[in-house]
C-alpha cells in the first residue's frame, strides 16, 4: 500500500533537516502506529506525504500502490486515495461544512472519472455517517470547523474520512484535545472504516489511543528516523518507561 | 488663489458643456439651487481630501472618455426575477423595452414627465436629501446631478409593492454621458425592492434619493455593469424614519472607475440601515466605496460590510464613517471593510472613521487586507479539491458576509451566480 524508502526532508525556508532517512512499509488492511517524542518528525512525515508546501524532499521516495506520490499535487494524492486527518483542522469561515464535503467528494470522483454524486444521494449518505459520529444537522450547516470544539473538529475529520473513503488514512494526533468520551467516538468511527483494503498510519504521543484503535505494528520515531519497530507491546512499553531507554538504546546502536 | 481659480474654471467648463433641462416651477427652482451649490463647492479636484484615493478628473471633465461596449455571453442578471422593468439606454428612457409603469402599491413617474408639472410631491425630496448630504462633506457631483439630470424615475410607495422595480441601464454608445436622478418615497409601513443593473453609459452620474418613512422597508440590490471601460459616480442619499429599514447591496465586477457614495441619515428611533458591497476587480479597475452614516436617533443600528477581491493591479478604496450625534444613545454601529489581494500588484486603501458624541453606544470597525489563506487552501486541496476550485471557494467565502446581506434568497442566488461566473472566466 504505502511504501516509504530512505525519506530525507528539510524545511524549504531554512537549512534544517527534519526527516533523516525514514523507511516504512504499510501493507493493505494494516494499522501502523508511530509514536515518538516532540520534534521527532512525526507530523512532518504526515505533511510531506499529503503534500503541504514548505518542505523539500532531498532524498528517498514514497509510493502509494507503487505510484510515486511525492511529485503529485495535494489534490492528486487525495484522489489517489490518501487522506490526512489533521492535528489542527483548519477553520474556513464562509464555506458551509456540507458544501465543503460535497465539493471534495465530487472533485475526487471527477478526478477518478466517476460521475458526481447527486445532491439527494449525497444527503442520504452524509446523514447516515454523521449520525454514527454524533454530528448533528447544525454542525453540517455551519462553516467548516468554525466555532467547533476540539472534539467536534476531530469528529468532523473522521466524517470527511468516512465520506471520502480513502485507502490510506493518516491520523495525525487525532487524540489530542479529546476527552475520554470523544476519543471513544472518534476511535469507533475509525474502527468502522477498517477493512482489508484500507490501511492506517496512526500518529500519536500516547498509548491510550491505541487501546481503542488496535495497531498491528508500532514504530518509534526519534530525530527523523524510525528507531524501533515492534508489536502492540512496544506501545505499552513506552507508556510504562517513557522514551528515554529507547533513545539511549538507539543512540548506543 | 490659483488653485481655487483652476477649480472654478474646470467647474465652469463642465457646466458650459451641459444643458439644464426645462421644467415646471417646482423643479426649475430646485435645479437652480443645485447649480448654485455646485458653483459654491466647485467640482472635485485631485487635491481634495475626500478624493485623495480616487482621481476625479475623468468624472469631472467636460467630455466622457470613450468606453468600448462589452459583449457579455451570459444573460443579464435578475433574469429569473418577476419584476417591473424600466429600461434606460445610455440614460435615455426606452418605453418600448420597459414594462407598463403601473403596479399596485406603487406610483411610478418619469422625472422628465413629472418635471412639466408646477407642483409635485417630489419637490420635498428631489435635491433636498442631496443638499442635506452636502454637510459636512461636499459632494459636488451629486449637486451637478440634481441640476442637470435629464431623466430618472420618481417612485412613491404607498403599500406593499407587488414586485420589485428593476432599473436596467443599457450601454449602446461608446461616448455616452448619462445623468439620471431617481427619487423613492416610501410612505409609512410601505415596502419596496429596487433592483438596478447594467453599465448605463460610457460615463454615468446617478443620484438616488430615498425617504423611508416610519415603519417602511426599502431593499436595494444593484449589479453594476461589466463593461471594462465604463466609469460611474453614484450617490445614494437616504433618510430613515422610526422603525424603518434600509438595506442596500452592490455588486461591482469590472469598470475602469467606480465611485459609489452612500449618505444615510437615521432620524427616527429604532431604525436599521445596512449597506454592503462586493467588488471583484481584475486589471484596470478602480473601485471606491465612500459611506457616511449619521445616527441622529435612539437605538438605531447601522451596518457596513464591504469586501473587495483584487488582482492584476486592481485598486480598491473604502472611506466609511459613522457619526453618532449627541443624544443618539444605544446606537449599534458596525463597519467592516476587507480586501482579498490575489497578487502583489493590487492595492486596497481604507479610511474607516468613527465620530461619536453620545456616551452609551456600541460601535466597532475593522479593516483588513490579505491574501488567500494558505492553510485553508492546503486543507481543501488535501481533500481532493483542485487548486483553482479551492481558491474560488475561498474567494466566495471571503465575499459571503457581504452577499449574505441580501435577504431574499432568489436575489442572493442571482448575485452569487454572477460571482461564480466571474471566477469561472478568470484564469488561474
Amino acid at each position: 500500500m504505502l511504501e516509504i524508502k530512505n525519506l530525507h526532508v528539510k524545511l524549504e525556508a531554512e537549512d534544517k533537516a527534519i526527516l533523516k532517512g525514514v523507511d516504512l512499509t504499510i501493507e493493505p488492511g494494516k494499522v501502523h502506529a508511530i509514536m515518538g517524542p516532540n520534534g521527532s518528525g512525526k507530523s512532518t512525515l504526515s505533511y510531506v506525504l499529503s503534500g503541504r508546501d514548505g518542505y523539500e524532499v532531498t532524498e528517498g521516495e514514497a509510493t502509494l500502490d507503487g505510484v510515486d506520490i511525492l511529485e503529485m499535487e495535494p489534490e492528486e494524492r487525495a484522489a489517489a486515495g490518501l487522506f490526512l486527518a489533521f492535528q489542527y483542522p483548519v477553520e474556513i469561515p464562509g464555506v458551509g461544512n456540507m458544501t465543503f464535503l460535497r465539493t471534495a467528494v465530487n472533485a475526487q470522483r471527477k478526478a477518478r472519472g466517476q460521475d458526481e454524486m447527486s445532491a439527494a444521494e449525497f444527503l442520504k449518505v452524509i446523514r447516515e455517517k454523521a449520525k454514527t459520529l454524533q454530528i448533528d444537522a447544525d454542525m453540517l450547516k455551519r462553516p467548516v470547523n468554525v466555532g467547533f470544539s476540539g472534539g467536534e473538529k476531530k469528529r468532523n475529520e473522521i466524517l470527511q474520512m468516512a465520506m471520502l473513503e480513502p485507502k490510506m488514512c493518516i491520523l495525525d494526533e487525532t487524540d489530542s484535545g479529546l476527552d475520554v468520551d470523544a476519543m471513544k467516538l472518534v476511535s469507533d468511527g475509525v474502527n468502522a472504516l477498517r477493512d482489508a483494503g484500507r490501511s492506517f498510519l496512526v500518529i500519536t504521543h500516547y498509548q491510550r489511543l491505541l487501546d481503542h484503535i488496535k495497531p498491528d505494528v508500532v514504530h518509534i520515531m526519534a530525530d527523523g528516523r524510525i528507531i524501533k519497530t515492534g508489536g502492540p507491546d512496544l506501545a505499552l512499553e513506552v507508556e510504562k518507561n517513557g522514551y528515554a531507554d529507547l533513545l539511549a538504546e538507539a543512540g548506543a546502536a | 488663489m490659483a488653485k481655487a481659480e483652476l477649480k472654478q474654471d474646470a467647474t465652469e467648463a463642465r457646466i458650459a458643456a451641459l444643458d439644464m433641462p426645462k421644467g415646471g416651477k417646482w423643479i426649475a427652482a430646485t435645479r437652480a439651487e443645485a447649480l448654485a451649490r455646485l458653483r459654491a463647492m466647485g467640482l472635485p479636484a485631485r487635491r481634495d481630501e475626500y478624493w485623495r484615493y480616487t482621481r476625479p478628473d475623468t468624472l469631472t471633465q467636460a467630455d466622457a472618455p470613450a468606453a468600448a461596449l462589452f459583449d457579455a455571453k451570459e444573460a443579464p442578471v435578475f433574469g429569473s426575477v418577476d419584476r417591473l422593468r424600466i429600461v434606460f439606454v445610455d440614460g435615455v428612457f426606452d418605453a418600448a423595452a420597459s414594462d407598463d409603469l403601473t403596479m399596485s402599491g406603487v406610483e411610478i413617474e418619469r422625472l422628465q414627465t413629472a418635471s412639466g408639472a408646477d407642483i409635485h410631491w417630489a419637490k420635498d425630496l428631489y435635491g433636498v436629501l442631496e443638499a442635506r448630504g452636502q454637510k459636512p462633506v461636499d459632494r459636488p457631483l451629486a449637486a451637478l446631478n440634481s441640476a442637470f439630470a435629464t431623466d430618472g424615475v420618481l417612485i412613491r410607495v404607498t403599500g406593499q409593492a407587488a414586485k420589485p422595480v428593476s432599473l436596467i441601464y443599457t450601454h449602446a454608445s461608446e461616448t455616452s454621458d448619462a445623468i439620471l436622478h431617481h427619487v423613492v418615497k416610501l410612505e409609512k409601513g410601505a415596502e419596496l425592492t429596487l433592483l438596478e443593473n447594467g453599465p448605463a453609459a460610457a460615463r454615468f452620474n446617478k443620484v438616488l434619493e430615498v425617504d423611508v418613512a416610519d415603519g417602511a422597508r426599502f431593499h436595494h440590490i444593484r449589479a453594476q455593469g461589466r463593461d471594462h471601460e465604463r466609469r460611474a459616480a453614484t450617490h445614494v442619499f437616504a433618510r430613515l424614519g422610526t422603525e424603518s429599514q434600509f438595506k442596500s447591496f452592490t455588486l461591482t465586477v469590472n469598470g475602469v472607475l467606480t465611485r459609489n457614495e452612500a449618505v444615510i441619515e437615521l432620524t427616527g428611533d429604532d431604525a436599521v440601515a445596512h449597506i454592503a458591497g462586493a467588488a471583484m476587480g481584475d486589471g484596470a479597475f478602480h473601485h471606491d466605496d465612500t459611506v457616511f452614516i449619521t445616527h441622529d436617533a435612539v437605538n438605531c443600528e447601522s451596518r457596513q460590510v464591504f469586501k473587495k477581491v483584487l488582482r492584476n493591479g486592481a485598486v480598491g478604496v473604502f472611506q466609511g464613517k459613522i457619526l453618532v450625534k449627541e443624544g443618539a444613545q444605544k446606537t449599534d454601529g458596525y463597519q467592516i471593510s476587507q480586501s482579498l489581494l490575489l497578487d502583489g500588484d493590487s492595492q486596497f486603501l481604507a479610511k474607516p472613521e468613527l465620530e461619536i458624541y453620545a456616551d452609551d453606544v456600541a460601535c466597532s470597525h475593522g479593516s483588513t487586507s490579505g491574501a488567500i489563506d494558505m492553510d485553508a487552501l492546503y486543507y481543501l486541496r488535501s481533500r481532493g479539491v483542485p487548486k483553482k476550485e479551492a481558491t474560488d471557494l475561498l474567494v466566495l467565502s471571503f465575499l459571503a458576509e457581504a452577499v449574505d446581506e441580501i435577504e431574499d434568497e432568489g436575489l442572493r442566488e442571482e448575485i452569487v451566480s454572477r460571482l461564480t461566473g466571474w471566477l469561472a472566466r478568470r484564469g488561474n
